[in-house]
């Protein structure tokens, strides 16, 4: 407890400098941690509004709002802005926050480099957007930019865009560099690889997958620059390119990215679950592994994102035959938070709800990811509305319902004040019942025949297009909610306890509520180990 | 605490150099890419000059069908078709056959012709000794050819593949021609 | 709180767990009477294939369900009863490696038996022994072009598929009727129980060719070739849609399969085919300059000659001479431009518009070689038609 007296001490007098120049110039994990927090809830209201203004079109046939060409727009920087803008920005101010708190460091190891890899992030997404008011208008050719549509064939911000996911892919890479060394070098003294927090696990396996596939992204995108400017041909058949190479680069790319946004959820699940069923986790040290080999298996089975694209019949198999692989250690981590539940003594606070909602949506996201992986039925459900749901399932009740989660979690923590839980409730029920209004009838419409990208649809599709939208506008509105809670927790309220949670475990509960501007200036002694 | 920074650097620089390593491996899948197709026919892309090795034994008791398909991608004003629209063929025999193509813009044009072979798995049995698409087409205006193709289609070709359809597509490359002063890789 | 008192609260926690349990299925029964199964889920569709990969559909979708309803029944059962507000006081186990091993196996095993089954229809799918009808399909932005391969060029049918719906029925200034959007002016025709095989193609973008009924999808891409077939087992006809994101229109872009009995098949393709010859003799043949100077002058005194004058002289300065000077004996293809497309800013029109390649080109030929022009070249209807083409 000493440390903890010694951090309220310093917080006196090396307290966060005052005025604009204190965030800008932050070099302190947590402030940083907030930067990236708060610009990930501004992109995904930015993004959220474009998925409104997607289902509002859709929510009748016929085009009443839009052209379609803004229609391909939309798609295209909401696909973008969520999975870059929003979902890997919280996760990384998460990892901000929380991993020199979890493992007992004074701060990242990098905090210049920290700084940095934040701030270029406002540039990369305003230059992203200004395409929106350009000529020829914002990239249109969908979050996957396949080739030649993005290449001979697409509007002259194109250029703009590739400089946007290069500065996005320079951001991240130092995030990632930043996490490995803090982890890998900055635990407290004692600390095994194998005492770690799993969301410290989660993140560290993360940020090697982000280090590994966020250069080739680079790559990809350079050579459409290449291609679109200097005249080469990657992708142009007529040059002795190949389009569908594009789609294995971006694809090799693309399938662990999907990871990167899922792994720091399995992390945080993990610590929720356990505290709110007073119970230890179950089965650590395979979860840990199911992680590793998730993140392995995700290097090799990239083509199963095109199955259409025609493959002789071995490759398909093969990709088919990985891809349902990784059903297993995905089974293995909702077992594991199953029997976390099981004989605990839970009770049903805001965080735990999300997390619940995690395990089971997460799962129904799972199954339908196990169904698309069986190649003759993918030929049916490829490029539908099945798709669409399927991949909202595992993003939007899996990343971002950990990510408020997480937020509900530990902002008692970041404020020293308690949210207000009624709200905190009403906020979840009010997106659980928006999410699965939005996306579950999307599982029928694609089943049905829909394909995804249409701005415009056949009148069979007309009932459950119009129930998906109106969840859409449930749930997006009710993020307002959130907005209004998170505020009102900052500004004050119940005054929370140090450890917060009765059943929560972890150093960060061991230092003071809010957590002073400097924690674990000297590194804290471990509590005894339990002998397992 | 100085050896610790020292760690540190050392590993962000290791990690740097991953950073740089996965970035020329993005570039390195593209040659990968192409022996992946060689080796399994994705994409049904056929191979460039066939050298005999041992000559191929003709196997006179099974008759192939050959399709010939001429296409123009977009924007090319070329008239371009075989002049032979289906050949039948026994494995191991060498055929030869033409295609026809006339250049009717006003300007002289650079065209190349892109081969796929459909079923897949049957492009690396079709062994091309002579072909147009193995070089860039440059025609005046108004110029016509008549381009040269010969093959064997090879005796392994899997029993299953009765019909084989080669097609080629003309794509118009005087600007890139013009733009990249470098020789293009030709499949 | 007394032991009793635990175990009291205990036992109303399970029979409040059961009551949800057994409210959940009946919610969930009712509801799947009252859905119409048939708008909601995968068509079965009219090929064998098409009903395997129904049928493997309905297995995996099974087995998730089942696999749902036995972790989430666990879940919810665990909710339910291990609250902290009903007194469940926590365990304190934390790992079995029975248990790990035993939800690592056991999904093995449910996965081969998923595989076997998809490998089996995929193989099916791949079978490429030959077909009794073969048909390019190309994607255009925004249409399809359907060519039934012909080994004579001259009965070869060829032919645009477009979207039918009115942009007034998008636009909603018009009610929308039936097979909105799901309806082209030609559809593809085929044949029942026939091999059909696909050759599937672009001519820009990406596209992906995909009718649900029979169970094909397949990505169009430039340059290259893909195949699929199918043997339709019902006459009808089938929707389908284009599925890879390929620009503006990209939903506007329906597929429609007619597929009929044989002996209407044969009387459509040889309409189709005369229509095709019809169409070779004046564009696909090459022609002689003695037939083309012949058609080129009916076509000159039927459209030139009010402004041109039979004698080629003109009206200087509206209507310029075509007599030893300017186009008509300079640049050929200059020549066939101005005539194709008119000059912008004078009384020349576009003919392309309403004159076949063939007589244009005939036209373009007669302005060089009459009058003492005698210039001596031709131009072919086919190359007239090629330039023609690519401007579309």
């Amino acid at each position: 407890m000493s440390a903890v007296i010694e951090n309220h001490h310093d917080d006196h007098h090396h307290g966060p400098d005052k005025g604009l120049m204190r965030w800008v110039l932050t070099t302190n994990h947590k402030d940083i941690g907030t930067l990236y927090l708060w610009f990930s809830f501004a992109m995904f209201l930015v993004g959220g509004c474009m998925a409104l203004v997607i289902r509002a079109e859709l929510f009748q046939p016929g085009l009443q709002l839009v052209v379609p060409e803004f229609f391909n727009q939309m798609t295209t920087m909401h696909g973008l802005i969520m999975v870059f803008g929003a979902v890997m920005p919280a996760f990384v101010g998460l990892a901000n926050w929380l991993v020199p708190m979890m493992i007992g460091a004074p701060d990242m190891a990098l905090p210049r480099m920290n700084n940095y890899s934040f701030w270029i992030l406002p540039f990369a997404f305003g230059m992203l957007l200004s395409t929106l008011f350009m000529e020829g208008g914002a990239p249109n050719f969908g979050w996957t930019f396949y080739a030649p549509l993005s290449t001979e064939y697409a509007p002259p911000s194109v250029t703009f865009f590739i400089f946007a996911v290069h500065l996005m892919g320079i951001s991240s890479i130092m995030g990632s560099i930043n996490v490995v060394v803090t982890i890998l070098n900055l635990r407290a003294p004692g600390m095994r690889l194998m005492d770690m927090p799993l969301f410290v696990w989660t993140w560290l396996i993360t940020a090697y997958l982000l280090i590994a596939v966020m250069p080739v992204l680079a790559g990809v995108v350079t050579m459409m620059l290449m291609d679109i400017h200097f005249g080469t041909a990657f992708f142009n058949a007529g040059g002795g390119g190949d389009p569908v190479l594009f789609q294995h680069v971006f694809w090799f790319f693309g399938h662990p990215e999907v990871y990167i946004m899922i792994l720091p959820a399995f992390g945080v699940v993990s610590a929720i679950i356990p505290t709110f069923a007073r119970k230890k986790l179950f089965g650590y040290d395979s979860m840990v592994y199911a992680t590793a080999s998730i993140a392995f298996l995700s290097f090799i089975v990239w083509a199963h994102h095109m199955f259409t694209v025609g493959m002789p019949i071995a490759g398909e198999l093969y990709f088919m035959y990985a891809t349902m692989l990784i059903a297993v250690p995905t089974g293995v981590k909702v077992f594991n938070w199953v029997a976390t539940m099981w004989q605990g003594s839970m009770t049903f606070e805001t965080p735990m709800l999300f997390a619940i909602a995690f395990v089971i949506l997460f799962t129904i996201g799972g199954l339908s990811g196990l169904m698309l992986a069986i190649v003759p039925a993918d030929f049916q459900y490829h490029d539908t509305y099945f798709v669409v749901a399927h991949f909202h399932y595992v993003l939007v009740p899996g990343s971002i319902f950990s990510i408020m989660a997480a937020a509900y979690y530990w902002l008692p923590k970041w404020t020293g004040n308690m949210y207000d839980e009624t709200l905190g409730k009403t906020h979840f029920w009010l997106s659980f019942v928006g999410v699965n209004v939005t996306f579950f009838p999307q599982h029928f419409i694609g089943l049905a025949g829909m394909p995804r990208r249409y701005p415009d649809y056949a009148l069979q599709f007309a009932d459950w297009n119009m129930v998906s939208s109106v969840g859409a506008f449930i749930f997006g509105f009710s993020q307002l909610l959130f907005l209004f809670i998170v505020i009102k927790c900052v500004m004050g309220g119940k005054k929370a306890t140090d450890e917060v949670w009765d059943g929560a475990e972890g150093l960060e509960w061991t230092i003071a509520s809010p957590a002073p501007y400097h924690t674990f200036s000297t590194p804290p002694a471990l509590p005894e180990r339990a002998t397992a | 605490m100085a050896a610790d920074q020292n760690i540190q650097s050392k590993m962000t620089l290791k990690l740097l150099g991953v950073v740089v390593g996965m970035f020329v491996f993005g570039f390195a899948l593209v040659p990968l890419y192409d022996i992946y197709c060689q080796v399994t026919g994705a994409n049904g892309k056929t191979s460039g000059p066939y050298i005999a090795g041992a000559p191929l034994e003709v196997d006179k008791d099974r008759w192939v069908t050959v399709q010939f398909l001429a296409n123009n991608n977009a924007n090319m004003p070329w008239e371009f078709r075989p002049t032979v629209r289906t050949m039948k063929v026994q494995p191991g025999q060498a055929y030869s056959t033409v295609f026809f193509a006339s250049n009717p813009s006003r300007q002289t044009m650079m065209a190349q012709a892109i081969p796929s072979v459909a079923p897949f798995h049957a492009a690396e049995y079709f062994h091309k000794t002579e072909c147009f698409c193995f070089e860039q087409q440059e025609l005046a205006r108004g110029e016509r050819i008549e381009m040269p193709l010969k093959f064997i289609i090879d005796p392994h070709l899997p029993a299953s593949v009765e019909t084989l359809t080669l097609s080629y597509t003309l794509f118009d490359i005087t600007q890139v021609a013009a733009s990249a002063a470098t020789e293009i890789p030709v499949s | 709180m007394t032991g009793t008192e635990k175990r009291d609260q205990g036992r109303s926690g399970y029979l409040i767990g059961l009551k949800w349990l057994i409210a959940a299925i009946a919610v969930g029964s009712s509801w799947s009477v009252l859905a119409d199964w048939s708008a909601l889920n995968m068509t079965q569709g009219v090929t064998e294939i098409s009903r395997e990969v129904y049928d493997l559909h309905m297995l995996i979708f099974g087995i998730c369900v089942l696999i749902g309803v036995i972790v989430f029944g666990i879940m919810i059962w665990s909710m339910l009863v291990h609250r902290k507000s009903l007194g469940h006081e926590p365990a304190t186990f934390s790992h079995s490696t029975k248990l790990e091993y035993a939800w690592t196996i056991i999904p093995i095993f449910i996965l081969i038996g998923m595989a076997v089954p998809a490998t089996s229809t995929l193989r099916d799918m791949y079978d490429s022994s030959n077909a009794d009808i073969d048909i390019e399909v190309r994607g255009y932005q925004w249409k399809w072009q359907y060519t039934y391969l012909n080994d004579d060029p001259a009965q070869e049918v060829k032919f645009m598929s477009s979207l039918l719906t009115p942009p007034d029925e998008f636009y909603n200034r018009a009610p929308k009727r039936e097979h909105y959007l799901s309806d082209v002016d030609n559809p593809l025709v085929i044949p029942i129980n026939k091999r059909v095989r696909f050759l599937i193609t672009s001519n820009d973008v990406i596209h992906s060719w995909w009718v649900p009924d029979f169970a094909v999808k397949k990505d169009a891409i430039p340059g290259f070739v893909h195949e699929s077939w199918a043997v339709v087992e019902e006459p009808g006809i089938y929707r389908g849609k284009c599925t890879e994101l390929c620009g503006k229109d990209h939903g506007f872009m329906p597929i429609v399969v007619k597929a009929v009995e044989q002996d209407e098949y044969e009387n459509w393709l040889a309409m189709k085919q005369q229509e095709a010859k019809d169409v070779y003799e004046t564009v696909g043949k090459t022609w002689s300059m003695a037939e083309l100077m012949e058609t080129g002058e009916t076509v000159y005194a039927q459209h030139c000659q009010t402004c041109h004058q039979a004698n080629g002289q003109g009206i200087p300065p509206a209507f310029p001479s075509l007599v030893g000077q300017g186009m008509a004996i300079g640049d050929l293809d200059a020549h066939v431009d101005i005539v194709v497309n008119g000059k912008a800013g004078s009384a020349m029109q576009a003919f392309a518009a309403q004159l076949n390649p063939a007589e244009i080109a005939a036209v373009v030929t007669y302005e060089r070689n009459a009058w003492g022009n005698d210039v001596g070249d031709l131009v072919q209807p086919r190359e007239v038609n090629a330039l023609i083409v690519a401007k579309e």
